[in-house]
């Protein structure tokens, strides 16, 4: 117990546990009551209750999955799955109540509105309760609002998209997902809105033994551009946490959206989150990752290039330290002609920490002259810790370009003694070193976000020292 | 006396390399050395500066009065060694103004403006006739030879150590960049620091005033004199120092 005391104090800043403080918190487990009750809970209307019970039966129907980490010691039963903070939805910073507000506080998230970001969304356990936007996107007609409040304000549109993308078959989180869903982020751009300016939002975990099952849809219609950032970051405990969200992303025809997140989740975190893309015609769809913490991660992003001219990037970082099995990647699907997809994956694993590559690149029949080019790079910080990469290519047509490159490597002692020789102390150079792997992913980040991973790095290697 | 070093004796791997090292560099002083491949040059900076991958098995080095022999390398460098590296070491994703900033943090223990330490920068740039475009680089990635050669320089006159080893700075430059780096050195030197230049060529000896140098063969000193011993080697080689 006091070891585990001590492993938590250099995340401190990170692992801000409130008071499990909540008005409400169901039976753990999982059944049609629960579903019936949450969905009551929520003033779900008819179609939404019927779609959460259908997705209890497919979930329990579906097995785990027999492939990737051994997540055998994830126990349902034990998770409860809803929690709502003591507080409603809320439009200003001081309706939010004062414990909440302080951990809000310390992820920066009031400097972050101070930085005119466009809007905030914060998710505190597994309701939004604290939401705004510039005026001038009201005024385009972009919508930026919790999941639940689009189910009753844009129902046409949400009935049209929800779980469509990701479909509730997918695999067993996902229908497990479809059940018990619970706040998250809904976004549309219309037609020819370009969006200038970062829309963000953070998720938080905080509570014991609860899952959290946000659910984020955005649509980018037709010409439309959007750039949206989702960072979360969760108090570390000591029973098994479960978060399974679910992100869909339809980019319609010539729009463009990119997607960044930081997923910073506490160490006894499983993360089985599902994120698909749709892409249109010419349209582009970038997604940026980095996943820290979290004791195992199956993350894998995926693009489906459905219109002509789609492309697609992904930049992502996963850094696995001790007891961590970060099982990260992307998917890849070239539906039709001249689609495009560029793939920078890279992972630091230290402490024996592991990370695999997995990933998938189908190019079918139909999408002559497409190009697909994969890099993955895995650094690997000392003798105990593991690199994995399990690509899955394939290729139905020989008019493509295709390029898969893995690279696997070890701080070589010749670069320590270099930078040690100018002055830095060992671990100055590890960090500095690793700081150098991280960059081409950071720099796709907004600074603030770069700088926030860069003191992730500088904890986790801390945590590898002593 | 800012650097002395005796009857230092090195391994690497078991093998004995440096077999009884003396040296005498006093501030304000210029020393070479010379001497025939594989005959310990090297090994004697990577020794000064304490590399890990050399076992030192007898002796010791006194650096500015304090004993430095087991020192750990950040502590030496920050004790006013530096070392420019024969082949200096790629560093992807960390520019070279962050990496000399940082550096340069740590080496003084104070906190660097940013402003004035880019001016600063740029103006040795413009000295050692570097693209200062090269600043936003990744440190010596994808850098020509001489150009990774160049920015050794540029770090040692950045750091301003108070003893710079120049470990080969010269070899393969062409002939214009050699006098860049001549110029680099002079501009760096003073009467309160010294350099130790290792080197097979006296053409980077030409402007400078060298006090002293010593040939290096089979991990001795075998022989120490002034500028002239460099000519005389250049003419006739090594083969009268080797029994
Ligand atoms: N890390 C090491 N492990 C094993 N042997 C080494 C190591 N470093 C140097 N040596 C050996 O020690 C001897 C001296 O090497 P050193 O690099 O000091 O030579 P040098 O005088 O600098 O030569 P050059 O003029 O070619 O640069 C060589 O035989 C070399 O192979
Ligand atoms: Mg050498």
């Amino acid at each position: 117990m006091a070891k585990t005391k001590l492993e938590e104090i250099n995340r401190n800043i990170y692992d801000i546990k409130n008071k499990d403080e909540y008005d409400f918190k169901i039976k753990k487990g999982l059944t049609k009551e629960i579903i019936e009750e949450i969905s009551k809970q929520k003033n779900d209307p008819d179609w939404m209750r019927e779609f959460r019970l259908k997705a209890l039966d497919v979930y329990n129907k579906l097995e785990l999955p027999t492939w990737g980490p051994d997540i055998s010691e994830l126990n349902m039963d034990e998770i409860a799955t809803y929690v709502r903070p003591k507080t409603g939805l809320s439009n200003s910073w001081e309706d939010v109540p004062e414990d909440i507000k302080s951990t809000f506080d310390k992820l920066g998230i009031p400097e972050a509105e101070k930085k005119s970001l466009a809007g905030v969304g914060a998710q505190y356990d597994s309701e939004v309760v604290y939401h705004s936007m510039k005026e001038d996107l009201i005024k385009q007609g972009v919508v930026y609002t919790d999941m639940e409040t689009a189910v009753r304000e844009y129902p046409d549109l949400v009935r049209d998209h929800f779980m469509k993308c990701v479909p509730v078959n997918d695999h067993k989180f996902v229908a497990l997902h479809g059940a018990v869903w619970s706040g998250g982020s809904f976004v549309y751009v219309p037609k020819g809105v370009k969006v200038d300016i970062p829309l963000q939002s953070y998720f938080r975990l905080n509570s014991p033994e609860s899952g959290q099952f946000e659910h984020t849809l955005i649509i980018v219609d037709e010409g439309a551009s959007l750039h949206f950032i989702e960072g979360c970051s969760a108090p570390k405990y000591n029973k098994v946490n479960l978060h399974a969200g679910c992100v869909e992303l339809y980019v319609k025809d010539n729009a463009y959206l990119r997607y960044s997140t930081i997923e910073n989740w506490s160490k006894n975190m499983l993360n089985l989150n599902t994120k698909k893309a749709i892409v249109g015609k010419n349209a582009q769809v970038d997604w940026v990752t980095g996943s820290f913490g979290s004791k195992i991660s199956m993350l894998y992003p995926m693009s489906i290039l459905n219109g002509e001219g789609a492309k697609t990037e992904y930049t992502g970082i996963s850094f696995a330290g001790k007891g961590q099995n970060l099982d990260n990647g992307f998917k890849v699907v070239h539906n039709a002609e001249n689609t495009s997809s560029l793939v920078n994956a890279k992972s630091i694993s230290k402490n024996g920490g592991k990370c695999t590559y997995r990933s998938l690149v189908r190019i079918n029949e139909k999408a002559k002259n497409s190009k697909s080019s994969v890099s993955c790079e895995s650094l690997m910080l000392d003798d105990i810790s593991i690199s994995d990469t399990i690509p899955v290519n394939d290729i139905r047509t020989d008019e493509v370009e295709f390029s898969h490159e893995a690279k696997i490597g070890k701080i070589s002692d010749k670069t320590i003694f270099y930078l040690m020789s100018r002055g830095l102390s060992e671990e100055d150079a590890k960090a500095m070193i690793v700081r150098g792997f991280a960059y081409p992913i950071s720099k796709e980040l907004p600074v603030e976000y770069a700088v926030e991973m860069n003191n992730l790095i500088n904890l986790e290697l801390d945590g590898a020292i002593g | 006396m800012l650097l002395e070093i005796n009857d230092l004796c090195v391994n690497a791997e078991d093998k004995e390399i440096l077999k009884g090292i003396n040296l005498k560099i006093n501030k304000g002083e210029i020393h070479v050395i010379m001497g025939p491949n594989g005959s310990g040059k090297t090994t004697t900076a990577n020794a000064i500066l304490n590399n890990p991958a050399y076992t030192k098995i007898g002796g010791n080095i006194i650096f500015d009065g304090q004993d430095i022999t087991n020192e750990k390398t950040d502590e030496i460098a920050r004790k006013g060694v530096f070392m420019s590296f024969q082949l200096p070491e790629e560093i992807p994703g960390v520019s070279v103004t962050n990496f000399l900033k940082y550096a340069k943090n740590k080496v003084t223990g104070e906190p660097v403006k940013i402003f004035s330490f880019k001016e600063e920068l740029k103006k040795y740039m413009e000295e050692l006739n570097m693209n200062p475009k090269y600043m936003e680089r990744s440190l010596n990635v994808g850098f020509s030879g001489g150009e990774k050669k160049k920015n050794e320089i540029l770090q040692m006159l950045v750091l301003n150590p108070k003893l710079a080893i120049l470990d080969e700075t010269d070899s393969g430059l062409d002939v214009d960049a050699i006098k860049t780096v001549s110029k680099g050195i002079e501009m760096f030197k003073n009467e309160n620091n010294a350099v130790l230049i290792i080197t097979h060529n006296t053409k980077i000896l030409h402007s400078l005033k060298v006090d002293y140098v010593h040939v290096l063969v089979n991990g001795k000193i075998v022989k120490t004199g002034t500028q002239e011993l460099a000519k005389e080697i250049e003419e006739n080689g090594y083969s009268k120092y080797k029994n």
